[in-house]
This record gives C-alpha cells, structure tokens and sequence, in this order.
C-alpha cells in the first residue's frame, strides 16, 4: 500500500501532469502509444511532431565518435539499449547512452533528427503509434511494412529482428482464473460483467488496445479503471482490479504468479523488438552495424522475461542483466564476475553497486535506514544529477528573468494590449512539459538545449505577470503624487515603482522557480539528465528507492528554492515597505 | 506676456470629457495671486478635474488654461509640476522614502544642494521637528501627521501656487480644525496662491477668499462666502448652504 502510494506520488511528480490528460487525448490514432512504461507517454500524438526534412542538427558522428545509444523509459528497453551499448563496447566502440528518453515521440524524433543513434524499438509500435496504420496479424508482413516506409519516409532502419515479441498479454489472478475457469481471452469476455479492469491509458484509447478487444471478442468490463503502469500490478495483487493488460515479455507476471489469457482468436498484432537507426549511421558505421546484427534472432521471450524479471522485481543493475545476457549468449567472455564496465556506465542506474556488503548490510534495517543508506551509497551520482538539475533551473529562470522583467517594464508602458501579450505567453503553460519537449526536437535535438528552454518558456509566464501587475498596481497614490510634484516617467520607474514592485516581481520569480524545480524532472525524459533520471529510471524498473533518490532530493531542492527565494523577497522590499 | 496682474491660475471655457461623461463642461474661473479659492460640490462635479488641469496632469479637450498668464501647454510639464504645491486626500507619500526624503522631493528633483535644509525648513514649518520625524517612515506616522509631511513636501519648493485635493478629507474632526489652523497660518505667511477642493462647506467658509460650487461640471457659482449667502445664483447652491447650516 505504501509503495503504491510512493509510486503514484512519484508518477504524480515526473509525469502527473501528462498522464492526467491522457484519457481524452488517447483516443487518436496512435496516440503515444507505446509498449511497457507508457505510464509517461505523451497525451500528443505522432500525429503532432512536424515531419520536417532529416536536418542535422545535432552533428552525428564523425567515424570513431561514440554511438549515441538511446532507451525508452521502461525495463526491457533499459536492458535491450544497455545490451546494444555492452556488445558495442566489447566490440572496441565507444558509445554515449541517453536512456529514458520520453516515449515513443520522443525516442523517435530524436532519431529522426539524428540526436542519436539508435534505440530499441517494436514493430507493432512503430506501426499503430508511428505511422498510425490498421493493425496486421502477421509478424513478417508488420517488419516488412515498417522497414520499408521507415526508410522511405524518414531514412530511418530497422535492424533484423532481435527474436522476441513483446506483445500486450491480458493477466488475472491465479485464484480468479481457477475459480472463473479462465485460460482464453474468449472465456474472459465470457465473464467481465462481473470483473473489474484496470488498463494503462494508452491501452483504454489504442485501436489495438481495448476499443479492440472489445470489437474481437465482445469484451465488456463491470468496470474500466485507468491506471498507471507503475501501480497496476499493485493494484491487481490487491484485488483492487480483476483484470490488467500487461506485456508478454513482463517480469512481473511471473513475479505475481499471474496467468496470462490466452488470445485465442489472434487479435493483438505482433510486437517484433528490433533496433531502430538513424539513416545517416547506418550509411557510416558499418562496424557498429555488423557488431549490433550479431544479436539478430538470439533473444527468445524466455530469456526476456527473466531479464525482465532481475530488473523489475530482484532490483539488479542493469549493467549486470546485460553482461550477463552477453556471455549467456556467447556474445561476450565472461570476465569472472567484477566488471569493467560498470562504474563507467554512468547513466544506467547503478542500483546494487557494492551488491555484497549492501546485501549484507541492509539485512537489519528499516526501510528510512535503508533508503538513507542507499542514498549514501549512491551519493556520487546523485549529485551530480542534483548539479545538473540545478543548472538546468537557474540557466533557464535566469533567462526567463532577464527576458520577462523588462518586457513586464515596457507593457506598463505601452498600457493596450499588455492582458493581450501576457495571455498569449500564459497559454505557454498550457502545453503539456512532454508535449512542449516533443515540439522541440525537430529544432533542438535532445538534452539540455531543448530542456532548458522549455523550462525558460514555462517560467516567463509568472515573472512577467508579476512584474507587470506589480509595477502598474504600485501604491497608486504615491505614483500620483509623485507625478504631481514633477518626477519624469523615468524617476517614477527607477524610485517609485520598481522598489514598491520588487517584492511583487521576486514573488513571480519565486513561482518560477518552484515551478521549474519540479518541471525539470521531465527533463529526463529528453536526455538532459537531472534529478528525473533516477525518478524515470527507477519508475521504469519498479524501483521505489531509486525513484526516492530523485524526488526526494527535487522536493528537498524546492522547498530550498521557495525558502530562501522567500528570504529575498523580505529583503528586497525596501524600508517602510511591509512584506507578509 | 506676465504681469503681475495677471490671475495665478486661469481657466477659461475649459471642456473635458471622459468617454460620454462630461466632466468639465465650459469652466472658467480665476485664482487671484496670494488669494485662495475652494471648489465645492459632490463628488463627480468636477473639482478635481478642474485642479488637475493646472498641472498639467489633466489635459482640457477645449478652452484654455493658464498658470501665471501661460497657457499650461506652453510648459514642459515636469518643469510645471516642479513649480506648483500639490497634496492629495491619500497624502501619496512614498511609502519607501524617509519622511525627511519625501518632504526634500521637489528640492532634490531640481537639483538644489541644499534639498535636506529645505525640507527640515519645511517640516519644522508644519510643527514636526525634523530631528525626531525626519527619520521615521510614513508608515510610522498618524494620519494627520502625514497630511503635515505632505503639506510640508508641497511647500518645500517655496512654490507660488499649491493645489489641494480633499487634503484633509480623511482625517477626524479635531485633526482637521488643528490642520486647517496651520494651513492658514502658513498661507497666511508665505503669501501662496491656493485652489483648494473639498466638499466641506466649512473648509471652504474658513480657509477660503472665494468659494466656486460645481455641479455637473459646470461652474455655478464663484464668490466670496458672504456673497454667495446673500445672493445665491442657483437653487442649488443655495440648498448647498442651507444642507451645511451656513445660509
């Protein structure tokens, strides 16, 4: 109960605002749709990114730079992206890992735009989500369809197939299907009058989701509940909901002891995993192309599923799941245990460093210790996530504030139209963070350019309408009087208005940067790294004390930043001038 | 071309209208040099737009007005402003300046040297000794000791003319006969032409030469007190009389 609640209040944090507004938006067409982990997708739809010429904007790599390897912000893509980037790196290339990256619209624009290189990515995805096309039964004609427009369309390639499907699996309760005599989809539709459902968002809206289901097998719930990704599994071993959609690849069926129905009429389409490419990449570097197609075929659901399972539930390293995997497909020589490569791979969540003594040390204690510990344990990388989250606030409300304050100044000047102006940057606020950061690959590329300025945009509203109000509302009789006695415009700003409307204005940059503390989170989701990548890692991994190493540092940041922001608001309120 | 015989302020056939409202509707009225007039009527008369037009913080849509036989519009009106007393019913005190600094405004505004000397001048001309109000905030002081300061800023500058908008309006009763004592006496020393709005018929019998009543934007009536009881020119103004015990 109290995980579930940990992990609702985190999904609240990082991505509460998308997924809020995802029910009426999910409807679209491939709306952000998207395999596991789509707790975080984008109410937006493919549909909304510009389909702008490949440009290259970021520059992509010179022959020898590092491979720009990218993951969604779910398990099995963590372990297949952190797969890529361990058999590149024993094959003697360098690679730049950026996983988590957002969803579906995001992981792909970025591609497309050649700000990486290459993710792992779904065939039944990238055609209902992507190019928004009527579902296939057929797994080789879905490859076939999505490889053929990808590189017409977008110069974009899929690798071979990897060998596994990670398709949606429809799950109960061991006890409910024996006592309901439950093994097929059809026997579910049988007896959902009495069931209740709890799906993702983006499962309730997907063609190939419930709308589906409902139309194969006349399925019809007592009750359709939306639930995020990182609390349905709860939510079902609770009895909370009967019935959850899950993946065929996921861990946690296992985990539970679920039983997976069986979907006897063939409806969910076939969700091949294979790496997606850059065009330009794949043109050249043929080396790492050669060494990534040495995976093609080799992965069974099975083995997944286990991967899965180690990542999801056992809260092992990614890093570890995916040397493992390497040797355990001769891809790779096992190197007796103690890796080189984990204390370099700085991006993966390097949960269980010191496995041994944690494990040994944690037998004892309570979970506040635990965590504390864990935190100490992790001190190096959460700082410097806390150090980029910290830049990445005060690079962008610097910005705002420079910007907005004399904007504020001037429409107190002009007078007609300043509500106008301001309104028209307050309907900034009212793009979803996600959406606003998809909006901007195409121009920007990923990581901490495009993060910064959508963390820049959202914080011009509160400083300039602070400083607008603040200076036209200053204490009118004294502006009046002051006037009356002879001060020039300029005089009345400089020594009248500006002083009275400090606190005012220090307020708005006050909002703002309470604000951005908690937006920046998402950055995460863009590759800007930040306090959001533990929070989006661990929600992706289920790992309730990896999110708390990100949300309780990026609350504990912003109740610093309304502190002493507070304290300055005191202090710049000029003498004789009382501030609550 | 100025004389000294020329009225301190002049408004003739002045017309300002807000929108459909007229609020100033073929005004014309003289302020005597050294004299002071009192614009009496209800709110929304016109009293303050008329005081207004004489610096220049109101611009007439048709007439003329004229501060010492200028027209107004002639000035630049920060230079204007500098030149001519205000106080208001708020007092407008800059909340965020020393009262000291706030009564040496004007001074300071010109540029003079010796601003602080002045505004000590001031201060000590009000009855608030500088060495123990100088320093305090406006915040920290009584109602009608900010009217004092405000009286004070306006006369700093050792204008000619001071215009006066309900300067007492907010202030108790006792507060206000004290107030009104001083100003007379200071008015009464320093020679200054004073426009003085209020809707105190008893402020304007007291501190007045000559009383205008407005109503509706319209001038009704201007004449010294005595003249109005005896020959009221207008029903109304002679309800006015009669409504504050004076006719």
């Amino acid at each position: 109960m109290g995980r579930v609640m940990l992990l609702a209040v985190a999904v609240a944090a990082v991505g509460g605002a998308a997924a809020a507004r995802a029910g009426p938006t999910a409807d679209l067409p491939g709306s952000s749709a998207d395999l596991p982990g789509s707790s975080a997708d984008l109410p937006g739809s493919s549909a909304g990114l510009p389909t702008s010429p490949v440009r290259a904007i970021q520059p992509t790599q010179e022959d020898g730079a590092p491979v720009i390897i990218a993951s969604k912000p779910f398990a099995e893509s963590y372990v297949l992206a952190e797969i890529f980037a361990q058999l590149l790196e024993a094959r003697g290339i360098a690679v730049d890992r950026r996983f988590g990256l957002g969803a579906t619209e995001i992981a792909f624009g970025a591609l497309r735009e050649g700000a990486i290189d290459i993710y792992p990515e779904y065939t039944g995805t990238a055609l209902a989500a992507i190019l928004g096309e009527e579902m296939q039964a057929d797994a080789e004609a879905v490859y076939r369809r999505v490889a053929g427009t990808f590189r017409e369309r977008w110069d974009a390639r899929w690798l071979a197939p990897l060998g596994f499907e990670n398709t949606y699996a429809i799950a109960v309760r061991r006890e409910t299907a024996e006592e309901l005599g439950l093994a097929t989809l059809s026997d579910l539709a049988r007896e959902a009058g009495g069931l209740r459902a709890g799906f993702t968002p983006d499962f309730i809206g997907r063609s190939d989701g419930l709308p589906g289901l409902r139309a194969a097998y006349g399925f019809q719930a007592a009750e359709v509940l939306p639930l995020l990704q990182a609390v349905k599994y709860e939510a079902l071993v609770e009895s909370g909901v009967d019935v959850i959609d899950g993946y065929s690849t996921d861990g946690l069926i296992a985990r539970y002891d679920l039983v997976v129905l069986e979907d006897d009429r063939g409806f969910f389409p076939p969700y091949e995993a294979a790496g997606l490419v850059n065009g330009h990449f794949w043109r050249r570097r043929p080396d790492a192309i050669a060494a990534l197609s040495e995976l093609s075929g080799l992965l069974d659901e099975e083995r997944v599923r286990g991967w899965n399972r180690r990542a999801e539930s056992d809260g092992d390293p990614v890093t570890d799941i995916a040397r493992d995997a390497l040797v355990e497909l001769g891809l790779m020589v096992s190197d007796g245990g103690e890796t080189v490569e984990s204390d370099r791979a700085e991006s993966v969540p390097a949960r269980g460093a010191e496995r041994g003594s944690a494990a040994a040390a944690e037998s004892a204690r309570s979970p506040a210790v635990g965590f504390a510990w864990y935190m100490w344990q992790n001190r190096t990388d959460i700082l410097g996530h806390a150090r980029r989250h910290i830049l990445l606030v005060i690079v962008s409300l610097g910005a705002a504030a420079l910007l907005a304050i004399p904007v504020g100044l001037m429409l107190v000047r002009v007078a007609g139209g300043a509500e106008g102006v301001i309104r028209g940057i307050g309907l900034v606020q009212t793009i979803p963070s996600l959406a606003l950061l998809a909006f901007m690959i195409p121009a920007l590329g990923i990581g901490v350019v495009p993060a910064v300025v959508a963390l820049f945009l959202y914080s011009l509203f509160p400083i300039l309408r602070n400083t607008y109000t603040g200076v036209r509302d200053a204490n009118p009789a004294a502006v009046d009087a002051a006037r009356a006695l002879g001060m020039t415009p300029a005089q009345l700003l400089r020594h009248v208005r500006l002083p009275l409307a400090a606190p005012v204005i220090m307020a708005g940059l006050r909002t703002a940067a309470v604000i951005n503390v908690g937006t920046a989170t998402i950055a995460a989701f863009i590759g800007a790294g930040g306090l959001g990548d533990p929070i989006v890692a661990g929600l992706a991994l289920s790992d309730t004390r990896m999110i708390l190493s990100g949300a309780v540092p990026a609350a504990a940041l912003a109740l610093l930043v309304d502190g002493a922001l507070g304290l300055a608001e005191k202090r710049v309120a000029p003498g004789g001038v009382a501030v609550e | 071309m100025t004389t000294r015989s020329d009225p301190a302020l002049r408004a003739h056939e002045a017309v300002k209208r807000y929108g459909a409202t007229i609020a100033l509707d073929r005004v014309s009225l003289q302020v005597a040099r050294g004299s002071c007039v009192a614009l009496v009527g209800e709110s929304g008369s016109g009293k303050t737009t008329l005081l207004r037009c004489f610096n220049a913080m109101v611009r007439p849509d048709a007439g003329s007005v004229d501060v010492g036989g200028r027209p107004v519009e002639s000035f630049d009106p920060v230079v204007l402003r500098r030149g001519i007393g205000y106080v208001q019913q708020e007092g407008g005190l800059l909340p965020h300046w020393s009262v000291l600094r706030n009564v040496g405004l004007v001074p300071w505004l010109r540029g003079e040297a010796d601003a602080e000397e002045r505004a000590r001048g001031a201060l000590d001309r009000v009855g608030l000794p500088p060495a123990r109000f100088g320093d305090r905030w406006p915040r920290d002081l009584s109602g009608g000791q900010r009217q004092r300061v405000a009286i004070a800023r306006a006369l700093a500058g050792s204008p000619e003319i001071i215009l006066l908008d309900e300067p007492f309006g907010a202030l108790d009763a006792i507060t206000r006969s004290e107030l009104r004592r001083s100003f007379r006496q200071l008015r009464a020393g320093m020679g200054v032409t004073a426009l003085l709005v209020t809707h105190d018929l008893h402020e304007a019998v007291e501190l007045a030469d000559e009383i205008a009543v407005m109503k509706g934007g319209a001038l009704m009536q201007v004449g010294p007190p005595q003249a109005l009881r005896d020959a009221p020119a207008h029903e109304y103004v002679e309800a006015l009389l009669e409504r504050a015990g004076i006719g």
